[in-house]
């Protein structure tokens, strides 16, 4: 693209104090933000008095790991396991047979326009009017409280998402580009490997992440649908609410322990994220 | 070798009938250019003839087999498209290499190669480089070279030069006419610019509405159009068309135009028409073929008209000049060097010969 946009100019006067503004209000949003992801971090590690102390304690005394340990020794890291299972495979079945099922749409032009709206239809149903249903069928088939149940479950409501997108994303790569492949020597599958997928990158690895996010997340159906041995992590942090107490340190603990792993995978894949891979392709 | 057949070839999108029946012989290591105006069928048929479209009717043949059912892979084409749709992903080097590659050509062969073709199309330095680096002149030039790398029984091309401005589609047209000529391979090519038709081909296909209008070599085309259309969309600026009568005129046989001046056919000609007395026409008469009438002389085979110029557009080489003859805009291109001016009367001298008649109601030359 332009060359334009690396030469900036030099900082005089106005643009100079103009640069200063920005930059503060732009630490001033980020300290908002990050604000309740330090407290939860900072909470997890404080003492029960630090806790409750009035006025509150900014920075625990001591890094304190206790509820840590005790969320091991207690086996309660289990559920963090369990939504790591149930979130990835889902996302990786959701995403296989969506990308396929988008493929289709987008090419062959599957089901005509209807199809595609119906099936995005789906995903607008709101979980808690279904879930009683659901329960009832899984307790038909035996699926209370197991992997295949929730996995099953979050594959059927991922897919309409994974779909949509990712015929946005394959729509957007020309036609040409595949139909070259094809005459170039590459076989359907070979075209969709060597051509779609490192153009669709972006899309896949975005679409992906927002996919095992929702799983991850997802609270009403796993509430309903699980009792003790395929608790995830969300579910499990409610256990923590008591009538008489509530146990904010094990809270703050879990959370952290849950926010981490979202919090990688992201981070790891933030290369990925960006934008305009497809550049370059056509005429221009 | 037999080289490529279409027999009675049909395409529907839904209800839009894009092809309708086409029976063409494409000879081998020809170039065929398919010309036709916007929309006519040109690209879907490029497009079944590589694989990349159904054929919903007929046949498309290759050495003698039908290929209908066979995947692009396997019918050893290349194809240029026309908006070039490189890969975006890989380097230049990769983007001409890919087609060896996915047919296992051997690492130093196809280094080989795609140098060699890179050399051709000088562009040895841009190898490096990624398509989003490369002006639109340059990704034209990486696209011709992941065809011409390849040792293809065919080589398509889509409107190739569209998307060029006028100076580079000029080099580039002469350049893929050299590479014809080195390479002597089957070439089709499609195009809705008839100047590009007439320079390129050794035979043109004329398209109309998924029908075809004409096919033949190109002066053919151009001398001895069979239609009003195929008349009237070969030529730049296009033929003039005048509504007229035939007449018979002491002794010949004559075309009488809206000034009532009669224009005389030529003696080689009168006898095809001489049942035809009375029958309204329209004449067809291409811009060059008008002349200045320098000497008053009477030159055999020519009919004189006098006109009033209208406008004087020069174009250095010639100097085009518009006037009417009764309701119609008439185009003449002249020698460039007197300088007519508006207004002025001037007499001019239209060569029968090469005049064309056509039957208003059939649009067929007569
Ligand atoms: N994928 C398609 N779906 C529907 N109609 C199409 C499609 N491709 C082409 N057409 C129609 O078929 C006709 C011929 O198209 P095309 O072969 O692209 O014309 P050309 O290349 O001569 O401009 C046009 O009327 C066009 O609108
Ligand atoms: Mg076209």
């Amino acid at each position: 693209m332009s060359d334009a946009a690396i030469h900036r100019k030099p900082l005089f006067g106005r643009t100079r104090r103009r640069m200063t503004a920005r930059f503060a209000v732009a630490v001033l949003i980020l300290i908002i933000f990050l604000f309740p992801v330090y407290w939860l971090f900072i909470t997890s590690l404080k003492s029960a008095a630090e806790i409750f102390a009035r006025p509150p304690v900014w920075y625990p005394a001591e890094f304190n790991l206790r509820t840590f340990a005790v969320l091991f020794k207690d086996g309660d890291v289990w559920a963090i396991y369990n939504s790591l299972i149930i979130a990835s495979v889902s996302t990786v079945v959701a995403m296989v047979l969506g990308t396929a099922a988008a493929y289709s749409l987008a090419r062959f032009k599957t089901g005509g326009q209807n199809l595609a709206i119906w099936i995005i239809s789906q995903r607008m149903i709101p979980p808690i009017v279904i879930v009683f249903p659901v329960f009832l069928m899984f307790v038909w088939f035996g699926w209370i409280d197991s992997y295949v149940g929730l996995i099953l479950l979050y594959i059927a409501f991922n897919l309409p998402y994974v779909i949509w997108m990712m015929r946005g994303y394959i729509e957007d790569i020309p036609i040409e580009v595949e139909e070259s492949a094809l005459t170039d020597g590459c076989s359907r599958w070979q075209a969709l490997r060597k051509i779609v997928f490192p153009m669709a990158r972006t899309g896949i690895f975005a679409t992906a992440v927002f996919t095992f996010i929702f799983a991850w997340n997802e609270f009403v159906f796993a509430m309903i649908l699980t009792r003790t041995e395929v608790l995830t992590f969300p579910v499990l942090v409610t256990h923590y609410y008591g009538a008489q107490s509530t146990f904010w340190a094990k809270i703050a603990a879990l959370s952290v322990l849950g926010t981490l792993p979202v919090f990688f995978a992201v981070a790891t894949l933030q290369r990925f994220l960006v934008r305009g891979i497809s550049m370059g392709a056509v005429k221009g | 070798m037999a080289g490529l057949r279409l027999r009675g070839v049909h395409k529907f999108y839904g209800k839009v009938h894009a092809v309708r029946g086409i029976d063409l012989e494409i000879p081998d290591q020809g170039f065929t250019v398919l010309v036709g105006p916007s929309g006519c069928g040109k690209s879907t048929l490029l497009r079944m003839i590589a694989g990349l479209e159904v054929v919903d009717e007929g046949t498309v043949e290759v050495d003698g087999a039908v290929v209908n059912d066979m995947r692009p892979k396997d019918r050893d084409v290349a194809m240029v498209f026309q908006n070039y749709a490189l890969y975006p992903h890989m380097s230049v080097f990769e983007n001409i290499a890919f087609g060896l590659r996915m047919r296992k050509v051997p690492n130093a062969e196809t280094r080989e190669r795609v140098h060699r073709a890179a050399e051709m199309l000088g562009i040895p330095e841009l190898l490096e480089r990624m398509p989003r680096q490369l002006s639109g002149g340059q990704r034209q030039h990486v696209a011709m070279g992941r065809a011409l790398v390849r040792d293809a029984k065919m080589y398509l091309f889509d409107e190739p030069l569209s998307n060029l401005d006028a100076q580079l589609r000029d080099e580039m047209r002469t350049e893929i006419k050299r590479l014809h000529q080195e390479l002597r391979t089957t070439m089709i090519y499609v195009t809705h610019d008839q100047v590009e038709a007439m320079t390129l081909a050794d035979r043109i296909v004329l398209l109309r509405d998924g029908v075809i209008e004409q096919e033949g070599d190109p002066l053919e085309l151009y001398e001895r159009p069979t239609n009003r259309f195929v008349a009237g969309f070969l030529g730049s600026p296009a033929m003039n068309f005048v509504p007229a009568r035939i007449e018979a005129e002491n002794g010949g046989l004559g075309v009488r135009l809206p000034d009532q001046t009669v224009l005389a056919l030529p003696e080689g000609r009168r006898s095809a028409y001489a049942d035809q007395v009375g029958k309204t026409i329209l004449i067809g008469m291409r811009p060059e073929h008008m002349h200045r009438d320098r000497e008053g002389e009477q030159r055999d085979g020519f009919g004189r008209i006098s006109v009033t110029v209208e406008i004087v557009e020069p174009m250095g080489a010639n100097t085009l000049i518009n006037f009417h003859l009764g309701e119609t805009s008439i185009l003449a291109r002249l020698d460039a060097y007197a300088a007519e001016q508006p207004g002025q009367k001037l007499d001019l001298l239209v060569d029968m010969n090469r005049a064309v008649l056509i039957d208003p109601e059939s649009q067929r030359v007569i």
